[in-house]
C-alpha cells in the first residue's frame, strides 16, 4: 500500500494507546447508512503499470510539433536551470509561508516576484500573484468598483473573450453592469468616451487578436472620467513595449504563463496584479513585505493580511485564499535566469519572428490582415472557418491557428502566432500545409478532408 | 551580520545565466514604431548561471517542506507528496489549450476519467475541474446556487447564507464575494452545530448552508443527514467545503450525506503539492439538478471521442481561463489510479488512526484536547495553563518541526490545531509528543525560554507591526 | 486600564465626550486597544456621512485582527483624526487623547446620557 507506512504492529499500537478495538470503532459517528459504500474505481495500478498507461495517453496527444498557437498561451524557450531550481523539493512541498521563520526561502523568493512585476509594469505594488490573468482581471474590476463607488466597468471587446467571460461570472451577483466597446476594421479598439457612471475601462494590449492599443490615450480616456484604467498585458511583451506605469495605468493584470511555465494544456500558470500606492488597501491577495528579525536582520513576511478572507472574514477585499506560489517561482527564477537581456532578446525574437512569418504566409498567398503592429500573433483570414483549418493542420502534423471568435463579425480565420523558438524549417511546414489544405489563395484546389 | 542577499544583490552589470535563441532582423523601432516602445529596461537580476543556482538552492535551504519535516497543520492535510506524479505531470507539458480537440485525444479522457473518479468517490453526478483553488470552488459552487434559486423565481427571496462560527473564513468571504448576506450559527458545547439553533435560523430567505464535515474542531457532524433534511425542508441548498475530506475519503461520500453541492481540495485530500502556498485546484461536484449551472466548458463523451462540451445554456459562466489547473489534474489522477478504492479507504483509516493516536500523546504531554473523545482526522488542543499557543509553536521551530495550526478555528480559545496525515509513521508522532512534552517542561522551567523562540532558524521573531505600519513591498534600487 | 471618569462608553468599547454644542467626540478604549494589539491602520467615515447609533463607522487593524468600530450615538461625521493614517500607533499609546477617531454632531445629545458611566463599563471590561 503505497505512502502509507502502517505496519499491522503498528496499527495494533495504535488502537491500544487510543483505547479501541478496532479501526472501524473511529468511525462509529459516521451514520452506519453512508458508511464504506462500494466505490467504482479502476484497480490500483503500481508505478511501472501506471506510466505505461500515461504514456499510452500522452501517445494521443500532438506535442513537439511546429506549433503557431497563441490566444494567452505559447511555447517559450524556458532554459533547463529554471524548473530545476523552481522544483527543488523545498519549494513544491512547502506550505503557505505563515511561520515566517522558517519560510525565508518561499518568503524571500515572493518578495523578488513581486520586484520583479514592478519593474515590467512600472507600477509601484504587486501582489504575490493570482490564479490566472483572467480572473486577475475580474478582481481588479471588483477593485475599481469598491474604489470609485461607482456600478459599471467598461471593456473592450478585444480583451481575450474567456476573460470578458469571467468578468461577467464575477460581476454578475454584485449587480455591477458591463459596457462594451467594438472593435474598428483595423482589429484595435477605438478610444471610447467614458461616463462618469464608470468604474473602470479595461483594454489588453496586445490584444487578443495580437495588435496593439493606444493606451496612452486609454488611459486619458479613463482619467476625464474619474474612471480607472485597468491595463490587461502580456508580461513578456513589457521587455520591449512602453509599461503601463509609463502611460498612467492604475492597475496592470495579466497572465504569467509566457514568463517560464509550461502549457500544461492550460494552467497552472499565474496571475498577476500591480497597482498604484494610492490603492494598496484595497489589493487582494497575498503580500510579502520586509522588515527585520529581533536581532536586527532583514527578514520576509506576509503583511496587511487584515485585507484578506482569514481575518476579514466575510468582508474580506476577496475571497482568494491562496496565490500561485509555485508557478510564479517559476517566472522568477527564469526572469533572473534570463535578465534583462534575455527577456528582451526573447521578446525582440518573438516579434522578428512573427512579423517573418506574416510576410512569409502573405507572399505564399494567404490573406493576413494589414495591421502591422502586433506583438506575438496577428490574423489570417480563411476560406474554411477556424476550427476546420485547425483541424486540418493538425493532420499534417502541425498545430495552428485559434480559431476567430465568432462574436468579432469578421468572418473565417485563425490568429498565427510566433516566438523565438520558432525556426525557418516550422515556417516552411506551416507554408506546405496551408498550401494542402488550400488556404494560401490557390484558386480550385482540391481540399483534402 | 550581513543580510541573506537579495537576487539583486547579487547582480552585476552585464552578466548573464541563460541564452535564448539569436533571432535577426528588423528592429522594433521599424516593426512596431517608436512611441510603442518602453525607454528604460526593467531592473531585472543580471547574474550568472552559478550565482543564480546558488542563491536559489540557499533559499531552499532557508525553506521547511513536507519533504524535510514534519508538518501537521491541522486543515491543510500536509501529506507526503509522491514523486511519481512529478513523472506523471511531465508527459503532458507541451500541450497548447487551443490545440485540436482530435489531437488531444490523451489528456482529454484523463480529464474525463478524472471526473468520473471524482464524482464516483464524493457521490456526486457531474463534476468541473475547472476552479483553480478551493476558494474558487466555493465561488464556484455558491454562484451554482444563487443561479439555481433564480431559475426558480426564488433568487429575490434567499438573500442568506449560513455557516457555523467555526467556518473557515473563505466561507462567509465567498457568500459577501456572492452578493449574500451571513448568518452564522453556534457549535454547541459538544463540538457539532447547535442543532436548534440550526434549525432555528433556517427560513425561507435561506439560499444555502455551507458546511464541512467533519467539522473544523475535526468531530463529525452526527446529525448531518437530519441537517440535510431540515435545510432542504425549507428549500435551501446544501455546500459542502471539502476541506476535510481526507478523514472520510474512500468510507463516506457527502453526496450521500445530503449534499448538494461539493468543492474539493486537490492539494490536500489528493495530495498535489501545496508549492509554498499554490496553485491549488478545486473542482465542484454537483447533484443532477444543479448540473446544468457548471462552468463551461465539461469534458465529454461522444462515442469514442472526447470533446469539450460547450453547450451550456445555463451554465454560470467561466471562472477562469482554459479547462483547469491541468497539471496538477494529472497529479491527483496519478495518485487515485494508483490507490483504488482500498487504498483510498486506507487512507482516510489510517489519517484518523494517526490524529487520534497524537491525540493521546499530546495528552499525556500535557496538553488540554478541547475535545476530548474520538475525532476524526484532526484535533483541537491548548496549551497547559499559562502558556501561550504563540510561544509554543515558536519553540517548536528549533527543533526541526512545524507547529500545528493556531489560532483556528476562532472559537476555541488558543487554539492549536493538529492533523498528522496518514503518511507519517507512529515513530514521527511519538518524537512530535516528545518535542512537545520537553517545550512544556523547559517552559515551566524558565519564563524565558519560551519569550526568546525561535533562537535556531535562519531569522527570528520578525516586526510584523512594523511591516505593516510602513510597508515595504519591492526592492529598493539605489537610484529609486 | 484607565478608564476616564468624564467619558460615557458604549459595551462594544467606544467612549464619547459629553456633547459640546452638539459634537462629541469618538474613539476606542484603553482596554479595546491592548486587546487589538499593536494598531497597523485605521479605516476612518468619510466626513459628512451619516451614522446611526450602532452602525460600523471605522475600521481597526491590527497584525492578527480587523475590528468594526460602532458609532456610540446618531449623527453626522463633522472631522476625523487624519493624523491616524501616518501614525496609527497613537491608539495604543493615547487612546482616550490622540488616537481619537472621529468627531460626531449628534442628532441627540441627550442620548450620552444613556450610555455607559465608567463604572458600568469598568465592569463590562472585566467580563473581558
Amino acid at each position: 500500500m503505497p505512502y502509507v507506512p502502517h505496519t499491522d504492529d503498528d496499527i495494533r499500537r495504535a488502537l491500544a494507546v487510543i483505547g479501541v478495538d478496532g479501526v472501524d470503532d473511529l468511525f462509529a459517528d459516521v451514520p452506519a447508512e453512508i458508511l464504506d459504500p462500494p466505490l467504482e474505481l479502476s484497480a490500483p495500478m503500481d508505478e511501472v503499470t501506471l506510466l505505461a498507461h500515461l504514456d499510452r495517453l500522452a501517445a494521443l496527444d500532438q506535442q513537439a510539433v511546429p506549433t503557431f498557437l497563441g490566444g494567452g498561451v505559447r511555447r517559450h524557450f524556458i532554459p533547463a536551470v529554471t524548473p530545476r531550481l523552481a522544483m527543488q523539493g523545498e519549494f513544491v512541498t512547502a506550505y503557505t509561508p505563515y511561520q515566517a521563520e522558517v519560510a525565508q526561502g518561499v518568503l524571500q523568493s515572493t518578495f523578488e516576484f513581486q520586484t520583479m512585476m514592478s519593474e515590467l509594469t512600472g507600477l509601484p505594488i504587486a501582489n504575490a500573484s493570482m490564479y490566472d490573468g483572467a480572473s486577475a482581471v475580474a478582481e481588479a474590476a471588483l477593485l475599481a468598483v469598491r474604489q470609485t463607488h461607482r456600478e459599471t466597468v467598461m471593456v473592450s471587446r478585444a480583451v481575450h473573450p474567456e476573460t470578458r467571460e469571467v468578468l461577467q461570472t464575477y460581476l454578475w451577483p454584485l449587480d455591477i453592469d458591463i459596457e462594451v466597446v467594438d472593435l474598428e476594421p483595423s482589429l484595435t479598439t477605438p478610444v471610447p468616451v467614458v461616463g462618469d457612471h464608470v468604474a473602470a475601462l479595461i483594454v489588453q494590449d496586445p490584444n487578443h487578436l495580437g495588435y496593439l492599443e493606444d493606451m496612452p490615450a486609454m488611459a486619458a480616456a479613463a482619467h476625464a472620467a474619474g474612471a480607472l484604467l485597468i491595463a490587461v498585458v502580456d508580461p513578456l511583451a513589457l521587455a520591449v513595449l512602453r509599461e503601463p506605469g509609463s502611460y498612467g495605468a492604475d492597475v496592470a493584470v495579466g497572465d504569467g504563463q509566457v514568463l517560464g511555465v509550461p502549457m500544461q494544456f492550460g494552467g497552472p500558470a499565474f496571475g498577476f496584479m500591480v497597482v498604484t500606492d494610492a490603492l494598496l488597501r484595497q489589493l487582494p491577495g497575498r503580500l510579502v513585505g520586509q522588515t527585520n528579525d529581533v536581532d536586527g536582520r532583514r527578514a520576509f513576511v506576509l503583511t496587511l493580511q487584515a485585507r484578506e478572507q482569514h481575518i476579514r472574514r466575510s468582508k474580506a477585499k476577496s475571497n482568494i485564499c491562496s496565490n500561485h506560489q509555485l508557478a510564479a517561482l517559476l517566472a522568477t527564477v527564469n526572469m533572473a535566469a534570463l535578465g534583462p537581456a534575455g527577456l528582451r532578446e526573447m521578446a525582440e525574437g518573438t516579434v522578428r519572428r512573427a512579423h517573418q512569418l506574416a510576410a512569409a504566409v502573405r507572399a505564399a498567398g494567404g490573406d493576413v490582415a494589414p495591421n502591422e503592429r502586433f506583438f506575438a500573433e496577428f490574423v489570417l483570414r480563411t476560406r474554411a472557418d477556424g476550427v476546420t483549418v485547425r483541424r486540418r493542420l493538425a493532420k499534417r502534423g502541425v498545430r495552428a491557428g485559434v480559431p476567430l471568435p465568432a462574436e468579432y463579425g469578421i468572418g473565417n480565420g485563425v490568429t498565427l502566432a510566433a516566438t523565438e523558438l520558432t525556426t525557418d524549417a516550422d515556417i516552411e511546414a506551416l507554408l506546405a500545409a496551408l498550401h494542402d489544405v488550400g488556404e494560401l489563395g490557390v484558386v480550385g484546389t482540391e481540399v483534402p478532408a | 551580520m550581513s543580510d541573506f542577499p537579495l537576487v539583486f544583490e547579487r547582480s552585476a552589470p552585464g552578466r548573464r545565466a541563460a541564452r535564448p535563441p539569436v533571432t535577426e532582423g528588423a528592429t522594433m523601432a521599424e516593426l512596431l514604431g517608436e512611441t510603442a516602445l518602453r525607454a528604460s529596461p526593467p531592473r531585472l537580476p543580471e547574474v550568472s548561471e552559478l550565482d543564480l543556482v546558488r542563491h536559489y538552492t540557499q533559499l531552499a535551504h532557508r525553506q521547511f517542506s513536507i519533504d524535510g519535516n514534519f508538518y501537521p497543520l491541522g486543515s491543510c492535510t500536509m501529506k507526503y507528496n509522491p514523486k511519481l506524479h512529478e513523472d506523471a505531470a511531465e508527459r503532458f507539458l507541451d500541450l497548447h489549450p487551443y490545440q485540436d480537440p482530435d489531437h488531444a485525444q490523451g489528456i482529454l479522457a484523463l480529464l474525463h476519467g478524472l471526473q468520473g473518479d471524482l464524482a464516483t468517490i464524493t457521490g456526486m453526478d457531474a463534476i468541473s475541474l475547472q476552479p483553480a483553488a478551493g476558494a474558487h470552488g466555493e465561488l464556484t459552487g455558491i454562484l451554482m446556487i444563487r443561479a439555481f434559486h433564480e431559475a426558480n423565481g426564488e433568487g429575490e427571496q434567499r438573500r442568506v447564507v449560513i455557516c457555523p462560527d467555526g467556518a473557515h473564513g473563505t466561507n462567509p468571504a465567498t457568500a459577501s464575494m456572492a452578493g449574500y448576506d451571513v448568518v452564522e450559527v453556534s457549535t454547541g458545547p459538544d463540538g457539532e452545530v447547535d442543532i436548534e439553533a440550526f434549525e432555528a435560523a433556517l427560513g425561507p430567505d435561506t439560499a444555502a448552508v455551507m458546511l464541512t464535515n467533519p467539522n473544523t474542531l475535526g468531530i463529525f457532524e452526527r446529525r448531518i443527514l437530519r441537517m440535510s433534511e431540515a435545510a432542504h425542508a425549507v428549500g435551501a441548498q446544501l455546500y459542502y467545503d471539502g476541506a476535510n475530506l481526507n478523514a472520510v475519503v474512500g468510507r463516506a461520500r457527502p453526496g450521500d450525506m445530503g449534499f448538494d453541492v461539493v468543492h474539493l481540495n486537490l492539494h490536500k485530500t489528493f495530495t498535489t503539492p501545496h508549492g509554498g502556498g499554490g496553485p491549488g485546484t478545486g473542482p465542484v461536484g454537483v447533484k443532477a439538478h444543479l448540473a446544468p449551472y457548471l462552468p463551461a466548458p465539461l469534458v465529454a463523451r461522444e462515442g469514442d471521442r472526447f470533446v469539450l462540451d460547450t453547450d451550456r445554456p445555463r451554465s454560470i459562466g467561466r471562472m477562469r481561463s482554459f479547462y483547469g489547473n491541468v497539471g496538477n489534474l494529472v497529479r491527483a489522477y496519478a495518485y487515485i489510479r494508483t490507490l483504488g478504492a482500498e487504498g483510498l479507504r486506507r487512507v482516510s483509516s489510517m489519517a484518523v488512526l494517526n490524529a487520534n493516536y497524537l491525540r493521546m500523546k499530546m495528552k499525556e504531554a500535557g496538553y488540554t484536547i478541547a475535545f476530548d473523545r474520538v475525532n476524526m482526522h484532526e484535533f483541537v488542543a491548548q496549551p497547559p495553563a499559562g502558556l501561550r499557543t504563540l510561544d509554543i509553536a515558536k519553540a517548536l521551530l528549533d527543533h526541526g518541526v512545524h507547529p500545528m495550526t493556531v489560532y483556528f478555528p476562532l472559537i476555541v480559545k488558543e487554539a492549536m490545531m493538529v492533523e498528522p496525515t496518514e503518511t507519517e509513521s507512529l515513530e514521527t508522532l511519538d518524537a512530535y509528543a516528545a518535542v512537545l512534552a520537553e517545550v512544556v517542561e523547559r517552559a515551566q522551567a524558565d519564563p524565558e525560554y519560551l519569550a526568546g523562540a525561535p533562537r535556531h532558524t535562519p531569522v527570528r521573531r520578525l516586526d510584523e507591526t512594523t511591516a505593516a505600519r510602513k510597508p515595504v513591498l519591492r526592492y529598493g534600487f539605489a537610484a529609486d | 486600564m484607565k478608564i476616564p471618569q468624564e467619558l460615557r462608553f458604549a459595551a462594544s468599547h467606544e467612549w464619547a465626550t459629553e456633547p459640546a454644542d452638539g459634537i462629541v467626540t469618538v474613539g476606542i478604549s484603553d482596554f479595546a486597544q491592548d486587546q487589538l494589539g499593536d494598531v497597523v491602520f485605521v479605516e476612518l467615515p468619510d466626513v459628512g456621512r451619516s451614522l446611526a447609533a450602532g452602525e460600523a463607522a471605522a475600521v481597526v487593524e491590527s497584525v492578527k485582527t480587523a475590528s468594526d468600530i460602532y458609532a456610540p450615538l446618531a449623527g453626522e461625521v463633522v472631522e476625523v483624526n487624519g493624523a491616524l493614517l501616518d501614525a496609527p500607533e497613537a491608539i495604543n499609546t493615547d487612546a482616550y487623547g490622540e488616537g481619537w477617531l472621529f468627531r460626531l454632531r449628534v442628532t441627540d445629545a441627550a442620548a450620552w446620557g444613556g450610555l455607559l458611566d465608567a463604572d458600568a463599563y469598568a465592569a463590562v471590561a472585566e467580563e473581558g
